[in-house]
């Protein structure tokens, strides 16, 4: 008997729209399932239905989940809590806002177990230094808000794992930790379904994490289950077209590939279809895939697939074999600097947070500044801006000697320099339509108003691949990938030479992020330079030129991005480099070191 | 060694809370305490001209209809009234400051004495009210966030916004219509309070007083307490909690309560200054002597020292409770 069944799990809105479609699989003991897939595509849904548990507004309609031969979905109230308590852990996204901020560790650990806490201590502390964690009784006493995140989430899979269950299930237990602390829970989490005999559910929305912790993978898309198999199966040779896509959006930190956005938008969750979820936006869509939605098949690789061409995409794909792109070395050569920048120091209530930093921007080329989070890189990118008060230091902008503090910048320079957020949907006005957004700064610094605005604006738009008719749109009517290119037209429309993005797509979804890396990649062609800050090497070798490596403040490496990220000097980059995950490719020999 | 540096991040605690951080909490309080007396010294300047633009002249007034012109001018030298206004403010500020509010204008008792007892009856009445809106305004948010969007929350919100849209001399005059004169006749319809005697020695003549101020003050509290509440069954912890097998009861009670609680307390303050401001209305209502009916009659007989003390009593208590919703609103953000 297998550890976990899944049969025909379905998860419907309480308005009758389906979100989980008919998912089934099964594991056995010590097996760990990575379940990925896009924002919206009911993976988290299906990793709390294992639970029994919906969310308000939604409802487990059909289906079975049997673990360790019991059918959770067939117990009643009572059943079901005790059938928590022994049978299933589960690991929040969020330790911060998963743990009750009111009530000490110690309580939060012991209280979901069957018997009393005298009795469940010992056992407790050995899995708290499992996880390594402190297990005395000071530690037990503190509440989360006094623990670091990494720390947290050690608590929250402690708090899963005390209970000794079948299953454990994690949902994106890592998405916001620094890929050194991600390695490390990650390794952690693969010794303790090993040890303890656990099947696992490791729900993740990243390929790469997908692939280093799961034996077996499953692709979720509009609610359904496209693709399941073991890790080799589905990620070196994908068979569904939507497998092969999300492969092909993610980037490397070995080469520099070109990056393939899925066209179109992911499909709302609860959408209804007529034929296959995908056809939309599949490259090998036929009539007959709108007919009927397509039967799990057995692919000749050994995977399942719910396609009805999979044996001719298994055939064709060979031909979408990606060239590296190649670097123009010195685009900027002998110019002058768009920016340099020297000796800046910056604080954050009289703590100093960044240290004599210098650097330079050359025209044309994309300066990527990359840290963990706590180096200091959006404090860095806030004073490039102006906007942080607390800094000193020598801006030049193509040689003229720059004022720190935006408010003393002529209105030449703010046209000039440009800034996109990390957070587009915090960055655009909710009650302004996208046309308006793109025409605020050029009536600011053009003083153009009407006609010409709107011309220009859509000039704007139609650069970032924005149509004209989503003008009239409110940001809540757009994709977060729309929303991130409404704000980059918006910057874009003031005709600036230098442009800052901030992190501007570690909120998007991996084939959203493909086509901002793809676009900004276009604008840097025609001649923008840019300074990205990100925390993700795989993109910085996809847009850098030079990289400038964060550490505490402090830049511990410099230099051109192919030397930096092949042959990294410092301990600090090599570490960085070494945790960071990469999704295995067969094409991964290949090289760009020549350039 | 990002290896080693980042396992010593993990491993090590999140610092302290940092001092520069409590001085800056002490510092916003102090700002807020200085910026409360600023507030109270407009107010008494507010008091003082409002006062002395009331129609009619107090010396006339005093003397009655009879007077000569003569006795008004000899009592108008008397209370110092022919002096400049900025003057007579100096004199009444000084005095208010050290403590001496100066002589009743119609009964020549000072005002402090004629007050004493009527602030204690009034104290009486807002602390019991409190004592009783707290804990029921905690019991209905709770059951109608429990019971979100059905029939009993549904008809809860219906009948409070019934309640808060009523004024509440309307809802006092209704409450003494049913249980005081014209239906049932069970409850006295006044509360006069013998002087000399403390209130609750008249436990009958508070219920209608009290039944009336608590309905206002829970209906008010207890939708704030209802939505703070949504919002934390709705968060994560609760989600966990839920998952991790626990009791409804577990949930609601530890899990749920403390934090929905938090939010709440500032709401409860400024629901005490309210309900100090509210006495006005429901004391003169029910004839209850308090602070607020001494105010419509001192309003009445122009007893001017009279008005301006109880005025700038009830600012203090208003501006008090308010300054407590604010710190403890800063102290809950902070956490």
């Amino acid at each position: 008997m297998k550890a976990v069944e899944v049969t025909g799990l379905t998860v419907t809105l309480d308005d009758g729209s389906v979100i989980a479609n008919d998912v089934s699989f099964s594991l056995d003991t010590g097996q760990v399932m990575g379940l990925v897939g896009e924002s919206g595509s009911g993976k988290s849904t299906v990793g709390l239905a294992l639970l029994g548990f919906a969310k308000s507004g939604a409802n487990i309609t059909g289906g079975k989940v049997v673990v360790g031969g019991v059918d959770l979905l067939a117990l009643g109230p009572k059943e079901l809590r005790e059938a928590r308590k022994k049978l299933i852990g589960f690991v929040p996204q969020d330790p911060a806002t998963a743990l009750n901020p009111a009530m000490r560790i110690g309580t939060q650990l012991t209280e979901g177990l069957l018997g009393g806490k005298k009795e469940n201590l010992p056992r407790i502390r050995k899995v708290l230094e499992d996880v390594g964690l402190p297990s005395d009784d000071a530690f037990l006493r503190r509440h989360p808000q006094e623990l670091s995140g990494g720390q947290q989430q050690r608590v929250a899979i402690a708090m899963a794992v005390a209970k000794g269950p079948k299953l454990i299930v994690f949902d994106e237990p890592t998405t916001g930790l620094d890929v050194s602390t991600q390695a490390r829970v990650l390794e952690m989490v693969a010794g303790l379904c090993c040890d303890n005999g656990m099947a696992a559910v490791f729900v993740s929305h990243d390929l790469a994490v997908v692939g280093t912790v799961g034996d077996l993978v499953t692709v979720m898309y509009a609610g359904q289950i496209l693709e399941t198999g073991s890790r080799e199966e589905v990620l070196l040779s994908a068979a569904h077209p939507y497998s092969i896509a999300l492969l092909e959006s993610v980037p490397s930190t070995r080469q520099r590939l070109p990056l393939v956005a899925i066209p179109g938008r992911a499909p709302a969750a609860g959408a209804k279809f007529e034929g296959c979820v995908f056809a939309d936006r599949c490259a090998f869509v036929e009539d007959r895939c709108r007919e009927a939605a397509p039967e799990m098949v057995t692919t000749s690789t050994g995977s399942q697939a719910r396609c009805i061409r999979v044996e001719h995409v298994l055939q064709n794909q060979k031909l979408l074999v990606k060239e590296p792109l190649h670097h123009t070395e010195n685009k900027g050569g002998d110019r002058q600097a768009v920016l340099s920048v020297r000796n800046l120091n910056a604080s954050y209530n009289r703590t100093q947070v960044l240290y004599d930093l210098s650097f330079d921007v050359a025209p044309g080329e994309c300066l990527a500044v990359v840290g963990e989070s706590g180096s200091g890189k959006t404090t860095m990118s806030r004073c490039l801006i102006g906007l942080h008060e607390e800094q000193t230091g020598d801006f030049e902008m193509d040689g003229k000697p720059l004022p720190s503090r935006l408010r003393d910048r002529p209105k030449a320079v703010k046209q000039q320099m440009q800034y996109v957020f990390q957070n587009p949907y915090g960055s655009l006005n909710p009650r302004e339509t996208v046309a308006t957004a793109v025409t605020v700064p050029l009536r600011h610094f053009y003083g153009e108003r009407g006609k010409a605005a709107r011309t220009k604006a859509q000039e704007a738009l139609e650069r970032v691949e924005i149509p004209w008719r989503l003008a009239d749109r409110y940001p809540a009517e757009l994709s977060g990938g729309q929303r991130q290119r409404v704000a980059i037209a918006r910057a874009l429309a003031c005709n600036p030479s230098l442009l800052i993005c901030d992190e501007v797509t570690s909120g998007l979804d991996v084939s959203v992020q493909a086509s901002v890396v793809e676009l900004l990649r276009t604008l840097q062609d025609d001649g923008l330079s840019m300074v990205f800050i990100t925390h993700n090497l795989a993109v910085v070798r996809s847009i850098g030129d030079q990289v400038v490596v964060l550490s505490k403040g402090r830049v511990v490496e410099s230099g051109a991005v192919e030397s930096v990220l092949t042959d990294p000097q410092h301990p600090y980059t090599q570490g960085l480099l070494a945790d960071t995950l990469e999704v295995d490719r067969s094409d991964a020999e290949t090289s760009d070191l020549t350039g | 060694m990002a290896i080693e540096t980042t396992t010593a991040i993990a491993v090590k605690a999140a610092p302290p809370r940092r001092r520069s951080r409590k001085a800056t909490l002490a510092w916003q309080i102090g700002v807020r305490v200085l910026m409360g007396l600023v507030t109270l010294w407009c107010i008494s300047v507010i008091v003082f001209v409002a006062t002395q633009a009331m129609p009619g002249d107090v010396a006339k007034i005093i003397l009655g209809p009879s007077a000569t012109s003569e006795q008004v001018a000899q009592m108008n030298e008397n209370l110092g009234l022919n002096q400049p206004l900025i003057s007579q403010y100096w004199d009444w500020l000084s005095n208010v400051l050290t403590g001496n509010m100066g002589d009743s204008l119609v009964s020549g008792q000072p005002v402090s004495e004629l007050l004493s007892e009527r602030i204690f009856n009034s104290a009486t009445l807002t602390v019991i009210a409190m004592v009783l809106i707290l804990p029921l305004s905690l019991l209905v948010g709770l059951i109608a966030a429990v019971f979100r969007d059905k029939f009993v929350d549904r008809s809860y919100l219906g009948a409070s916004l019934v309640v808060t849209a009523t004024p509440d001399f309307v809802l006092g005059s209704l409450v003494i219509a049913l249980f005081g004169t014209v239906v049932f006749k069970v409850l006295p319809p006044v509360s006069l309070i013998p002087p000399g005697e403390a209130p609750w020695e008249h436990p009958r003549q508070l219920i209608m007083p009290l039944a009336v101020m608590t309905v206002v003050g829970v209906t008010y509290l207890s939708r704030l307490v209802r939505v703070s509440f949504i919002d934390v069954l709705e968060s994560e912890y609760v989600q966990l909690a839920t998952i991790k097998g626990l009791s409804t009861r577990r949930i609601l009670f530890r899990h749920a309560l403390p934090n929905a609680l938090a939010p709440s307390i500032p709401a409860a303050s400024i629901m005490a200054a309210y309900t100090i401001a509210g006495s006005v209305v429901i004391e003169y209502l029910f004839a209850y002597p308090g602070i607020g009916s001494a105010l419509v009659d001192s309003v009445a007989g122009h007893d001017l020292p009279m008005i301006q003390a109880i005025i700038m009593l009830m600012a203090t208590a208003f501006f008090c409770f308010n300054q407590l919703a604010d710190v403890l609103g800063t102290l809950n953000k902070s956490r």
